[in-house]
């Protein structure tokens, strides 16, 4: 190897942890990331061993309040609204348009502290006693009647918010500045396309929530009517705050995850995305209509009739791009050159799992619906679909795609293959029966239930054993492959991008010369019928 | 019977629960088509185009935007058909409801109190007479619950520091579930109570059975003298105060130029922020009883006021 890799330029604890490496945080940001997936997770498997039985048999019905209220605050600002911006992101931005670095390195470095501090305050809430309110924070319940660790748990994700907003104005700068001589936006990879305008949702819809928890803590502490109508507030002003983050938040976790798709959908069909244009301006579509839709989740608050036509109609408007990212990936698939590595079997499966989250979306955003199916379980399915089925099995698919770039060692195509497909059945038994026990009436975040609903938890907690048991798989296959796995080439899956033109892998400053962009993305050659380099 | 095509569902029982059921069976086959039409697609290019398969790849389709506008309008046209829809149908669930028959509901952690007229009084359960449209004004006393009856497609939020009303009516008698569909603290699963809905006949027996000594309104009548409220509003008091005979229903002129309809939000936000609608010609004298009713006591009052809609001063 001519040069040193990032990962053997120095091996001191504080080379890593005062790293301006992109690469490197985002190791930082992976490591902290996976602890986190796993706190969640463990939390999620407790609440699916109770929701056995309908009676409360394994935990009280505060510990279990506070497991939910757990799962969803670690699962949404500690996991899924960093996961790919801050992992892969940070690791391939820089590579994918020909730079040296993000734009602010140092920030960087700062974002992932903040972020860790951010973790740790929530961490120190749920150990010192647990929160119990939700990850949502309900007023007044949050802010009168939850003897719990509110304030501590709200400050974690009011500082985490930080890093959210230094993170996104870090790509936004890097992807405008940065790019390589000739890399016009119309030569972007769609990846960084959604990136951006993740980016700007980031940018824009983090401060409101700040704002947000900041007035909690003070109608907790000074007793300020803002929420409370007891002392002249109003509790669906907060709704209205929460939301307006909230449901761009959404976005935030599920635009990356489709700019993923674009790459490992192209790749392993050999072709150019159909509608490259289409693709990249939906993304911002996406996010800008996605500012208008917070009030689909309060039809049934007491909110003006009007104001849930508007949201209801919005709600409509905004599935429209991301129908056509369906159609173009499957029009993609269309006359390719078709390979079913790891990487396309978590592509495919996210285009199957996230439009049945989308086609049920619809089914919320029509308001005669929505007023039976809100706070059911049909909700609880219906995201689960979008976050978990789309975006981390988009961040699985992505993690695969570019592990060889990251580790500069292949992985178990048999066991990385097999851990996709039990992914994909163990998600459809988890999640497909709580869409029935919506339609059929039982409330979400339910300790105890009456006995008829069984059937269907009982089903729906098996398959959340078989997903646990998917989810390990890559941490034992991936974890032997970091150390013992085959080299890999620099470009193991003959792949145009410019992230695949650096050795693998890279060396600490990405590129040993400056690339030089002379086409539009995905010109991929083909002639792929060489046998897979990673056995 | 279409409703029995959709499997491990119960139909809607009660008129608007079937336009539901409708629209839920609508929204199914949208869904299962294009699913369909998907998942044949994919799985014909997946096997079709593997990498193995020696197959004209020359690109026929011509890269033209055609299929893009083409997809986006079919989607664009049945998502605002759907729209339409189901916004016609919410619209008929949360129309203004009936005034005939009125029934109270207090929620607390964790438990519905529900009161009739008649000063029935029930807790986590609620009976109803069968095809007839039913009123039920709802408050909270804490935090927001939600009303949910899944056998009626039917749910509200029940807020704190404001009267929500809805209609219910059911069709068949029988037992349902009540559920609080919004998280509300430790007991939220336990706060579920039961439907009851009877034939008319059984119902006005169940009432006159359950018949306590004095009705709402007679209690409320008794909590206006004990809060002091007949110093001022009763007759022949020194102070100047609108008289509340006939009040109810009726539209009242206030003093910065609109007019407001006496109806039970009125009169609540009168009791608890008197100075935020000043009846014309009157001087803003009420103190507020912000804090110092309770729920159950200030529909008593609006019962009792309601009580004196037919006498006019």
């Amino acid at each position: 190897m001519s040069e040193k890799s990032y990962l053997t330029t120095d091996y001191t604890l504080k080379s890593w942890f005062l790293t301006t490496d992109h690469k490197r945080i985002a190791i930082l940001y992976f490591a902290s990331l996976i602890f986190f997936f796993f706190i969640g997770g463990a939390a999620a498997t407790v609440i699916r061993i109770e929701l056995a039985t309908p009676q409360g048999d394994i935990v009280s019905s505060d510990i279990y309040n506070r497991l939910f209220t757990m799962h969803g605050i670690i699962m949404v600002w500690f996991f899924l609204i960093p996961s790919i911006p801050n992992t892969l992101g940070n690791f391939i931005v820089p590579l994918m348009i020909g730079a040296r670095d993000l734009a602010f390195p140092r920030l960087n470095l700062m974002s992932w502290y903040i972020f860790m501090l951010g973790g740790c305050t929530t961490l120190f809430a749920i150990l010192a006693g647990g929160v119990d309110t939700g990850w949502t924070f309900y007023t007044p319940f949050s802010t009168l009647y939850s003897n719990s660790y509110v304030i501590v748990a709200a400050a974690g994700v009011f500082i985490a918010g930080f890093s959210s907003i230094l993170t996104g104005l870090n790509f936004i700068v890097t992807i405008h500045r940065l790019r390589a001589p000739g890399l016009t936006w119309y030569r972007l990879p769609l990846f960084l396309w959604s990136l951006y305008a993740t980016s700007v949702i980031l940018v824009l819809a983090t401060p409101v929530l700040a704002i947000t928890l900041l007035l909690i803590a003070v109608e907790r502490f000074f007793g300020v009517g803002i929420f409370d109508p007891r002392i002249g507030g109003d509790p669906l002003l907060f709704q209205h705050l929460f939301w307006f983050y909230s449901h761009p938040a959404v976005y935030i976790m599920i635009l990356p995850g489709m700019g993923v798709i674009n790459e490992l959908i192209s790749c392993f069909s050999r072709k150019q995305v159909f509608g490259y244009k289409f693709v990249a301006w939906c993304s911002l579509a996406i996010a800008a209509v996605g500012f208008l839709v917070w009030g689909h989740h309060m039809f049934v608050s007491g909110q003006s009739l009007i104001a849930s036509l508007v949201f209801s109609f919005m709600s409509f408007i905004v599935a429209v791009p991301s129908a056509i990212k369906v159609f173009n990936w499957t029009a993609t698939l269309h006359k390719g050159l078709l390979r079913f590595d790891a990487p396309m079997l978590y592509a495919l499966g996210f285009i199957g799992l996230f439009t049945i989250g989308g086609l049920t979306g619809l089914f919320l955003a029509c308001l005669a619906f929505d007023v039976h199916a809100t706070d059911t379980y049909f909700v609880v399915a219906h995201f689960h679909y979008i976050m978990v089925g789309g975006m981390v099995t988009a961040y699985f698919g992505g993690l695969h795609y570019w592990w060889p770039k990251i580790t500069g060692r292949l992985y178990s195509e048999y066991w990385a293959r097999a851990a996709a497909v039990l992914i994909f059945f163990g998600f459809n038994l988890t999640f497909f029966p709580q869409f029935i026990l919506g339609a059929e009436g039982m409330p979400r975040r339910y300790h105890v239930y009456p006995p008829e609903f069984q059937v269907w938890n009982v089903l729906s907690s098996g398959g959340a054993a078989i997903l646990a048991v998917a989810y390990l798989m890559p941490l034992f296959y991936l974890g032997y492959s970091a150390f013992f796995g085959a080299r890999a080439p620099a470009n193991p899956w003959d792949a145009p991008g410019l992230e695949w033109q650096t050795s693998s892998p890279p060396p600490e400053h990405n590129f040993t010369t400056q690339p030089v962009v002379t086409r539009a993305p995905y010109q991929y050659d083909r002639d792929f019928h060489a046998e897979p380099q990673n056995a | 019977m279409w409703r029995q095509w959709i499997p491990f569902w119960q139909p809607g029982l009660s008129p608007q629960s079937g336009d539901v059921d409708l629209l839920f069976a609508g929204l199914l086959m949208t869904s299962a088509l294009v699913l369909g039409i998907l998942f044949f697609l994919l799985t014909l290019f997946c096997v079709r185009y593997r990498a193995g398969n020696l197959i004209d790849r020359e690109d026929h389709i011509a890269k033209s935007w055609h299929w893009e506008v083409g997809w986006t309008t079919a989607s664009l046209a049945c998502f605002v058909g759907l729209f339409v829809w189901g916004a016609s149908v919410y619209f008929e669930m949360y129309k203004t409801p009936a005034d005939e028959l009125v029934v109270f509901v207090v929620a607390k952690q964790w438990m519905w109190k529900t009161q009739h007229p008649g000063g029935q009084a029930e807790i986590n359960a609620l009976h109803v007479p069968t095809n007839r449209p039913v009123r039920l004004v709802m408050a909270s006393q804490d935090v927001i619950h939600s009303f949910f009856i899944p056998a009626l497609r039917l749910k509200h939020d029940v807020v704190p520091g404001r009267y929500q009303d809805i209609e219910i009516e059911v069709d068949r008698p029988g037992t349902y579930h009540l559920f609080c569909a919004e998280y509300c603290g430790t007991d939220h699963s336990g706060m579920i109570g039961e439907i009851v809905a009877m034939e008319p006949a059984d119902f006005s027996n169940w009432l006159t059975r359950q018949a306590p000594s004095s009705s709402l309104a007679g209690e409320g009548g008794a909590l206006f003298r004990e809060l002091g409220c007949s110093g001022c509003h009763g007759p022949g008091s020194k102070i100047r105060a609108p008289p509340l005979e006939g009040l109810y229903g009726r539209p009242v002129p206030l003093s910065d130029g609109s007019t407001a309809i006496a109806d039970d939000k009125y009169i609540r936000d009168s009791i608890l922020l008197p100075r935020s609608q000043i009846v014309a010609s009157y001087e803003p004298l009420m103190p507020s009883f912000e804090g110092k009713v309770s729920e159950e006591q200030l529909l008593r009052l609006v019962m009792y006021i309601k009580s004196l809609a037919g006498h006019r001063s």
